[in-house]
């Protein structure tokens, strides 16, 4: 299959792809760009694992093609923290116990960084709404609340 | 007092036994540099993919390669025919049985494994195994495990056609697998003969699938040169994996490394040896490249590998006053095609004879039947020790039924029945010596916390009202930590574990061990352990797992065993490096050993302040500065045996209201109390739990694994199988209690399945009790909204008025 050329800013770099029309964007990102923390979980759309940020929208990279992403902002767990170190939702999931085996945290970290700026002072039924479409099966999602519940804290008071 | 505070100040600042420590895991996964299997990528590799059966019974016509191996990009095409010469077509399954690697002339279940295509990549490795044709014969179907056994009944496994030697019991139909059995039939009997009072009920624990958020997989690579095989692989137990495919492959153990890398959730689901594993190391042998097989989500579920489908009947009697007299249990197992249950090899139903629960029960018979039917193996405990999940049900669903019959309060028996305070250690009558417990003050502190007569006032009011509240109890005890290797073993190798800990001349600590964490935190939770034995901070302790070339033997993490055996090991490993630094500090401050006492992180000469050295200096001395005879360093290893299981216990409660209409339940309250003796991370045992009580959520509410009547699997994907979001999850209240285990080194007893085995039965001890002034015993899970609608409408509870 002939080969297309995809170019889209990864992380705040330009990054260039060549990939087949039908490769899914999880696959570019983990195999030709090498970023792996970005997970599959169903390849399905259901488990949110591999849920990366697109253009400002959290969406679920197992169903977006590759060449969709052409032109377009990206950010994966990878770009979460900066030169001043953790982002507030990677401090606050450790700090509040919100991952175990850690296969849904990437997933859910990118998640709850686009929540934050969509809703900056969620109550906790708005967070469980708001993060519905990513799974855990490890924390019984009571400590991922509060993790979000604390960055949220932190985000504000920034 | 100053001296007392600054004692404080060193213990607080070794982080060890009792602090919720953060865990040392978190940094590489919050900024995705955890490596799991799939993440691994190693030149030269290849993809496996797998040509899957659509059918759960037929007979393999033919096979055609050609258009497959046509396609650019495809390496090799393999069926059982190529996997014969080598012997491995078939594979021995941890229970005694063998297992079609690739199906050899007929398929077994739906979505068996027929053929593996080997490809560049996974697109076209996808793309090749849709042009492998496969010509089948469709054969008669057998679902229903009741049928299994009847004379008509397909013969489902002809490899088996006239052995009636089981590897458990003689077999007495070619469907059958074996017939285990444990207590005493004869005096049961008796006692329900002569019973004042006595209750029966069937229930059905369904197929469901632990789910984990990673699905199964392996890179396998061999060297051709230095005939070494090196396999990272999704695995629970990675030191018998090695042994497995060394006795497999005829490659020496020597010259295998399996590693369990990061592990994104177990739950039992990847205990066992998949076909995937087999022919991805097979692949890698002839190719010799490195072959990646990583499985789907429909794979998964679908096939590596069930639990449970246990059809039970519990059957109690009692007195009048509801004092338990004997307890008789039935149970059908339906094991699928291939009996391919992870148990100790001399346990067939797992350690189901613990269904005597937290009662003292004077007299008991368990029967066992295992069978064959067309449905993917397996047979793994999903969050719980070996069956003890089917156990604690169906002992805590027959109590209920029974307290409903006398009209006593679900509390009150319970209270009646349970073994008291005094009676510990407590040998149960069907051979189990229960460690520890304190069941009665564990129960009132639950009643009173969520205060009972209350919520009983208010479901009284409801029931009024027309209106469906439910209130459920669950009072389990688990049975964790297998195990004692006078009775467990797997393929023949104990199941002890093991710690190696070497402390460095500077101070710090490298320690390894036999298990492998899925997300338990072992990298945090052992340093505490070690920190507290040496005077160490966790801090400047690593903890490693997973690589068989580096870790000592062990077996592995599941059946919440890594704190009672691992755990054990690692406390006594460092006791014996205390041992030796004792005598290094001794030869330092030229006293007897037998004048030092230890505090903390030092020795220090008894009655005379100032004559100390701290546990770094003795590390420093051990390699410069040894008593004369002894050898240099400061290390120890050490293969825990344990003497008993431990026997964590918790008391469960759940308030819910149905929706009359829907037939959707709300769960107002969970109270969860769990005693797993003395509590190592506080913070980590809260987590497993908050994780464990929203698997048996899961199970209890939703997840089932229906088959029709041609054996198709009709819910193998999230959309159809039940994985609770965020929103459907109740908010949970977790308390607690410490009974210490007596045998085990720190009194720990395991924790993190506990919420899974006793959340069950609670849930469906709830759903039965919104319903029980109607006579209502017994409603059998899933609770989804559709059944429990069912029931609603079915007593006519719908109606508008």
């Amino acid at each position: 299959m002939a080969k297309q050329h995809v170019s889209f800013k990864l992380n705040g770099k330009q990054v260039d792809a060549l990939v087949e029309p039908r490769e899914l964007l999880v696959h570019t990102i983990r195999e030709t760009l090498s970023l792996t923390g970005t997970h599959i979980g169903c390849e399905t759309s259901h488990c949110g694992a591999c849920t990366v940020d697109l253009d400002g929208k959290s969406v679920k990279s197992c169903t977006v093609l590759a060449v969709q992403a052409d032109g377009s902002e990206l950010k994966t767990v990878e770009g979460l923290a900066d030169a001043g170190g953790l982002h507030a939702v990677q401090k606050a999931f450790i700090e509040e116990h919100g991952l175990q085996c850690g296969f849904c945290t990437p997933g859910m970290l990118i998640r709850a960084y686009r929540f934050l700026q969509e809703n900056p002072n969620p109550t906790e039924e708005e967070i469980r709404w708001g993060m519905s479409g990513n799974l855990c099966r490890c924390t019984g999602y009571q400590n991922i609340v509060k993790a979000v519940q604390t960055a949220a804290k932190t985000l504000q008071q920034a | 007092m100053d001296n007392t505070a600054e004692v404080q100040d060193r213990e607080d600042s070794l982080k060890g036994v009792g602090c919720s420590r953060k865990r040392k895991e978190d940094a590489r996964f919050v900024q995705g540099t955890g490596r799991y299997t799939d993440d691994l990528k190693l030149p030269g590799m290849l993809f496996a993919d797998m040509v899957r059966s659509p059918y759960a019974h037929a007979r393999i016509k033919s096979i055609n390669k050609e258009k497959a191996l046509a396609l650019p990009g495809v390496h090799a095409v393999l069926t059982a025919e190529d996997l014969k010469p080598l012997n491995l077509h078939w594979m021995p399954t941890l229970a005694g049985d063998v297992q079609a690697v690739l199906a050899d002339e007929k398929v077994h279940f739906q979505y068996q494994e027929v053929a593996v295509v080997i490809a560049d990549d996974r697109y076209i490795a996808a793309d090749a195994i849709e042009l492998v044709e496969v010509e089948y014969e469709e054969l008669e179907v057998l679902v229903d495990a009741h049928r299994a056994m009847d004379d008509d009944a397909p013969i489902l496994r002809e490899d088996l056609v006239g052995k009636m030697d089981g590897a458990h019991s003689t077999r007495v139909h070619n469907n059958h697998i074996f017939n285990w059995q444990a207590g005493e039939k004869e005096a049961t009997d008796r006692v329900f003969e002569q019973a004042e009072v006595t209750v029966k009920q069937d229930m059905y624990y369904p197929r469901v699938h632990p789910c984990p958020m990673e699905t199964c997989g392996c890179v396998a690579s061999f060297d051709k040169i230095n005939e070494h095989l090196t396999v990272h692989l999704t695995s629970q137990a990675p030191h018998i994996v090695r042994t497995v495919v060394s006795m497999l492959s005829g490659i020496p153990e020597s010259r295998i490394r399996i590693v369990s890398p990061d592990i994104g959730g177990g739950f039992g689901n990847k205990v066992g040896i998949y076909p995937g594993y087999v022919v991805s190391i097979v692949a890698s042998i002839v190719l010799g490249v490195p072959v990646k097989w990583v499985e789907d989500r429909m794979e998964n579920i679908s096939t590596t590998a069930f639990a449970r489908d246990y059809h039970m009947t519990g059957e109690i009697a009692a007195d009048k006053e509801g004092r338990i007299k004997a307890l008789r249990v039935n149970v059908l197992a339906d094991h699928g095609a291939f009996d391919a249950c992870a148990d100790p090899s001399k346990f067939p139903a797992g350690l189901m004879h613990i269904c005597t629960g937290s009662y003292d029960v004077p007299v008991a018979h368990l029967n066992v039947d295992g069978v064959y039917t067309n449905k993917a193996p397996g047979g793994v405990a999903y969050r719980c020790s070996f069956r003890v999940t089917e156990a604690v049900y169906v002992i805590e669903r027959t109590m209920d039924v029974l307290a409903q019959k006398l009209g006593i309060d679900k509390a009150e028996i319970r209270r009646r029945n349970f073994v008291k305070v005094e009676q510990f250690p407590y040998k149960t009558c069907l051979g189990w010596e229960l460690d520890s417990g304190d069941y009665h003050t564990a129960l009132e502190k639950v009643l009173n916390a969520v205060d009972y007569d209350a919520l009983r006032k208010e479901q009284q009011e409801k029931r009024t009202q027309g209106e469906l509240m439910g209130i459920g109890l669950c009072t389990f005890t688990e049975i964790v930590g297998a195990g004692p290797s006078r009775n467990c073993d797997i393929l023949g190798v104990g199941m002890f574990d093991s710690a190696e800990i070497r402390v460095h001349p500077t101070g710090s600590v490298m320690a390894r061990m036999g298990t492998i964490t899925q997300g338990q935190g072992h990298q945090t939770t052992y340093a505490q352990i070690i920190a507290s034995e040496l005077g160490i901070s966790s801090d400047e302790i690593s903890i490693e797992e997973g690589d068989t070339d580096t870790a000592p033997y062990g077996l592995g993490t599941y059946g919440s065993r890594s704190t009672p055996v691992g755990g054990a090991a690692t406390a006594v490993a460092a006791r014996k490096i205390r041992a030796k630094a004792q005598k290094i500090a001794a030869h330092l401050l030229e006293v007897s050993e037998n004048d030092l006492e230890w505090e903390v992180d030092r020795f220090k000469v008894k009655g005379v302040p100032g004559q100390e050295k701290t546990m770094k200096e003795v590390a420093w001395a051990a390699y410069n500065n040894v008593p004369e005879g002894m050898e240099p360093g400061l290390e120890a290893v050490d293969y825990y045996d344990p003497p008993n299981f431990t026997y964590p216990f918790g008391i469960y409660l759940c308030v819910l209201d149905i929706d009359k209409s829907t037939g959707e339940t709300k769960v107002r309250r969970f109270y969860a109390l769990d005693d797993c003796g003395t509590r190592i991370n506080p913070m980590i045992i809260e987590g497993q739990i908050h994780g464990g009580l929203t698997e048996g959520f899961a199970v209890a509410m939703g997840q089932e694994m229906p088959f029709d009547e041609q054996g198709n699997l009709l819910g193998n994907t999230l959309m159809d199988y039940f994985v609770p979001t965020f929103v459907e999850t109740p908010h949970w209240e977790t308390d607690y209690t410490v009974t210490p285990s007596p045998h085990h080194p720190l009194g720990a007893k395991g924790v993190a399945e506990s919420p899974h085995v006793g959340s069950i039965p609670c849930f469906t001890s709830a759903i039965v009790d919104a319903f029980a002034h109607l006579d209502v015993t017994h409603m059998d899970m899933p609770h989804s909204a559709y059944r429990v609608w069912q029931k609603v409408h079915e007593l006519g509870l719908d109606k508008r008025a």
